[in-house]
């Protein structure tokens, strides 16, 4: 089956069409204002020659950062109205607590505490405040905003409060789209009303974005599904995109993992993205990244999304070096790298020259470099073996030799061995990877519950076919699901067998 | 009685974190609650141990409970506060002062929420030091002070008195079973306590070590240095192995998480036992740090305490052991929190200072 992979990031939009695993056509073209006419500019020269009519697409993945970048820019994002459901518990910080002041001016609407929520086991802490919901709906109506977050006290538990509390908000006000914090998982009130918050007021520019990209598709003449990727390394279908934008954060590194991953067919690897100022480091497990432990900063905002474990470091092609004494970066000539690197008759002297002048790389003008000694090409490569020698030991999960997967632009600079290292695998195609990962991704569906007095067997089984379910919501082939990870966890000092069960499958796209 | 300054609460969340052990996590949200009461206007108000007169009423605070369910209700001072009032009707006394009867974690930040409240001074005092697992590892019992009248309450109207227990173990036993009740948190006031027996028998200046330590860290921080050796010259400590941790392993028994970690560095191994908090360096196999002393694993860059619960494979550390109170090192504290009481075959012996052999400095 044939898939396309989009990758529309923030300066180029790039689109590749895949054969199973084999790259037909792959194309860099830059990201255009509306979205719509560079999607399809790439689009045009990837389906060039009628390509679509030999065989048909059977699907259209699109990476983007629109919804990072707009939290992150603070553009394109409403007002939302905000209900917390736990009082007379979880009244000691309020929502917003810590967000930029910047960021909650555009964000803040109308917001309501209001009694009820559930203990750990479930019980109601108090009985939830119906009257206080309606009074509530009624104010969020006559506010006019478009969106509200609903959050519950241990919602991730039981969600039959924000389940009720959004009937009553749906009665008064159809119009408003609501997220419940429960879709959105893990324990953690603060991060996860956070996530909930971010999603609702990212609802209005995500149904602009998917109307664009469904635009672009329709006008190049194609009918496939459309699904987008999310932070995980995996996609969910466009409609329910739509509805949980707050997912698709940070699928770029990922989708750049992933695409390595496939393009080199290495699934438990360290991968080494070296761009021109920065590299960042990544660990793939099964195919997938590992995720962070920490909590995570969106744009200044705390929250609990699943984001890939990634390091970055002051080196790149364009890091910039002094000799006598030798001093190696973190200032680098970034995109000025053409202007200002020897090897393009420029003044300053980067990692990209000693790298040509080593023949590890051929790029401008050799002779431009010939003068650069042997010493100083030495010292500076071994310097850089040796930080990147660092990075991949930080990385690692065991002391075990791993392979390194090396992409991107500056992916000459690693060197062919090192230490605690299996294999270096300088990756073809690199370019292209974020496009490929985004093509050849799978459809995930999770869960992360507290389960009690339940069997361990039965809790995971019981969580398996909650995540399964999710996995088939979001586009996923019932038939084709595998379990991808388990997590459980006893929970220090709770009683009646508290395990908490996390759970991960993915399936093919349908 | 001094106001702790706005900028000293972050310190104090650090410092409280280091002499948390691995047990007791950073209290981030505790942190946030007392700056917001701060944004209000309020200011918690630090009592020296030698200002305590005699027959002053203290009260001695601890949230009980599981520190998940704070992540979700987010921190209930209030329910704290109630048990104070119970424990004030209870006795009939008004208390003079709160302190916490552990400073390392959560509760390091307890009294000064309640104190903000209600309007009482916070003593520069606490029960343990540390973190410690269960309330019998506090000093008053092991000194054989009362463990009685205990007093929880929740955010709701359910309040908890045991009017008399056999001993500590007791009213951890019946406190616990009340705090799983009202949804595995409970604010708790234990046995009031008088000005004498908290100068006789808490460990003094606990807030001000926590928030020195705290400030240590901050301020080498922002200078770019590393604070490890200031750390250990404030707080008398000897620097066990700087190194990269090479393995963890962890489960969870009896409501414990329990592991290993095995960290080397300098050519040589160390393994630390972990339940719930830090319990047991070993050096090339020889122990040399033990409880109830401090075991407190360093992040090598921040230099924030890492805790057992998130410590992982390849993190740069350094592992440093700081001194256990007297209290905790007589024949009855090491009876109740010495490495027996953990059920480890051996008995304690303090570890070296530094410059000492067989420690590197």
């Amino acid at each position: 089956m044939r898939r396309i992979g989009i990758d529309v990031g923030g300066t180029n939009t790039d689109a590749v069409l895949l054969e199973g695993t084999t790259i037909l056509r792959a194309i860099k073209t830059p990201t255009t204002e509306d979205v719509t006419s560079g999607i399809k500019a790439a689009l045009a020269h990837i389906l060039k020659d009628g390509v679509a009519r030999e065989a048909p697409i059977g699907a259209i993945m699109i990476g983007t950062t629109h919804f990072t970048n707009a939290v992150v820019e603070r553009r394109g994002i409403a007002r939302t109205a905000v209900v917390r459901i736990g009082l007379p518990a979880a009244a000691s910080l309020p929502p917003f607590i810590e967000w930029p002041e910047d960021l909650r001016s555009k964000v803040e609407g109308p917001t309501f505490l209001l009694r009820g929520g559930n203990e750990f086991d479930g019980r109601p802490i108090v009985p939830f405040d119906r009257d206080g919901m309606r009074r509530a709906a009624a104010e969020i109506a006559a506010s006019g905003v478009d969106s509200a977050a609903i959050t519950a006290v241990f919602s991730p538990l039981t969600d039959a409060c924000e389940e009720e509390a959004a009937a009553i908000l749906a009665d008064v006000a159809p119009q408003v789209s609501v997220t419940l914090s429960s879709a959105l998982g893990r324990i953690g009130l603060i991060e996860r009303e956070n996530a909930t918050i971010l999603n609702s007021c990212l609802h209005g520019l995500a149904r602009r974005t998917v109307k664009a990209f469904r635009t672009a598709i329709a006008e190049s003449g194609l009918s496939a599904p459309l699904y987008l990727t999310q932070n995980d390394g995996t996609v969910m279908l466009a409609e329910l995109a739509e509805r949980f934008p707050v997912l698709c954060f940070a699928s770029g590194p990922t989708n750049s993992m992933r695409g390595a991953a496939l393009l080199s067919g290495v699934e438990n690897a360290i991968v080494l993205d070296v761009g021109g100022t920065t590299t960042d480091v990544g660990m793939l497990q099964g195919g997938f990244p590992r995720e962070a432990n920490s909590k995570v900063d969106i744009g200044g905002v705390r929250t609990s999304f699943r984001m890939p474990d990634v390091v970055s470091i002051a080196l790149g092609g364009g890091t910039l070096v002094t000799p006598a004494p030798l001093r190696i970066g973190p200032e680098s000539a970034g995109f000025r790298i053409t202007e200002r690197a020897r090897v393009f008759g420029g003044p300053d002297l980067t990692l990209t020259d000693i790298g040509v002048a080593r023949g590890k790389a051929e790029i401008g003008d050799k002779a431009l470099v010939a003068e650069i000694g042997a010493e100083l090409q030495a010292d500076t490569a071994s310097w850089v073996a040796g930080k990147i020698a660092d990075m991949i030991d930080r990385m690692k999960t065991s002391a075990a030799d791993v392979p390194v997967l090396a992409v991107g632009g500056g992916a000459f600079l690693v060197p062919d061995e090192l230490p605690g290292v299996s294999q270096v695998v300088k990756v073809v195609n690199a370019g292209v990877a974020n496009a490929v990962g985004a093509a050849m991704a799978q459809v995930s569906g999770e869960i992360d519950r507290i389960f009690q007095n339940r069997s361990r067997e039965d809790a995971i089984a019981e969580a398996r076919a909650i995540a399964d379910e999710r996995a088939v919501a979001a586009g996923a082939r019932k038939d084709s699901l595998a379990l991808l990870d388990v997590e459980d966890m006893p929970l220090a000092y709770v009683p009646g067998n508290a395990l908490r069960v996390r759970v991960r499958v993915v399936g093919d796209a349908l | 009685m001094r106001a702790i300054e706005l900028h000293e609460l972050e310190a104090l969340a650090i410092g409280a974190g280091i002499l948390g052990t691995g047990g007791g996590n950073h209290p981030h949200l505790e942190l946030l609650c007392a700056r917001a009461a701060y944004a209000a206007g309020k200011r918690a108000q630090l009592l020296a141990p030698e200002e305590l007169q005699d027959d002053m009423r203290i009260a001695v605070l601890a949230f009980m409970g599981a520190p998940l369910v704070t992540k979700e209700r987010l921190p209930e001072p209030i329910s704290a506060c109630r048990a104070v009032r119970l424990m004030e009707r209870h006795t009939e006394r008004k208390f003079d002062a709160v302190m916490s009867v552990e400073i390392g974690g959560e509760n390091a930040f307890l009294p000064l929420l309640v104190g903000m409240e209600l309007d009482l001074p916070v003593v520069d005092a606490d029960a343990m030091g540390r973190a410690f697992p269960e309330a019998q590892m506090a000093s008053f019992a092991i000194r054989g002070l009362d463990v009685y009248p205990f007093a929880l309450a929740d955010i709701r109207d359910n309040e908890v008195l045991i009017a008399k227990a056999e001993n500590a173990l007791w009213t951890e036993r019946l406190g616990r079973k009340a705090a799983i009740e009202l949804g595995s948190i409970a604010g708790t006031c234990a046995a009031p306590r008088s000005g004498a027996e908290v100068k006789a028998h808490g460990i003094l200046g606990s807030t001000s070590r926590a928030i020195r330590l705290g400030d240590i860290v901050l301020d080498a921080r922002r200078r770019h240095e590393d604070a490890v050796a200031a750390i250990l010259a404030a707080g008398d400590g000897a620097l066990l192995l700087r190194g990269k941790v090479i393995d963890v392993s962890r489960r969870t028994t009896d409501g414990f998480v329990r592991g290993k970690v095995r960290i080397a560095g300098e050519g040589r191994t160390l393994d630390i036992d972990f339940q719930n908090e830090f319990s047991v360096a070993r050096l090339d196999g020889e122990i040399i740090a033990c409880v109830p002393d401090l075991i407190t694993v360093l992040d090598a860059e921040t230099t924030e305490a890492i805790g057992t619960e998130v410590i992982r494979y390849g993190q740069r550390v350094a592992v440093v052991a700081l001194p256990a109170d007297p209290i905790m090192t007589s024949p009855e504290g090491l009876h109740t929190v010495g490495p027996r009481a953990f059920g480890f075959d051996f008995d304690y012996r303090p570890f070296a200072r530094r410059g000492h052999a067989g420690v590197p400095s």
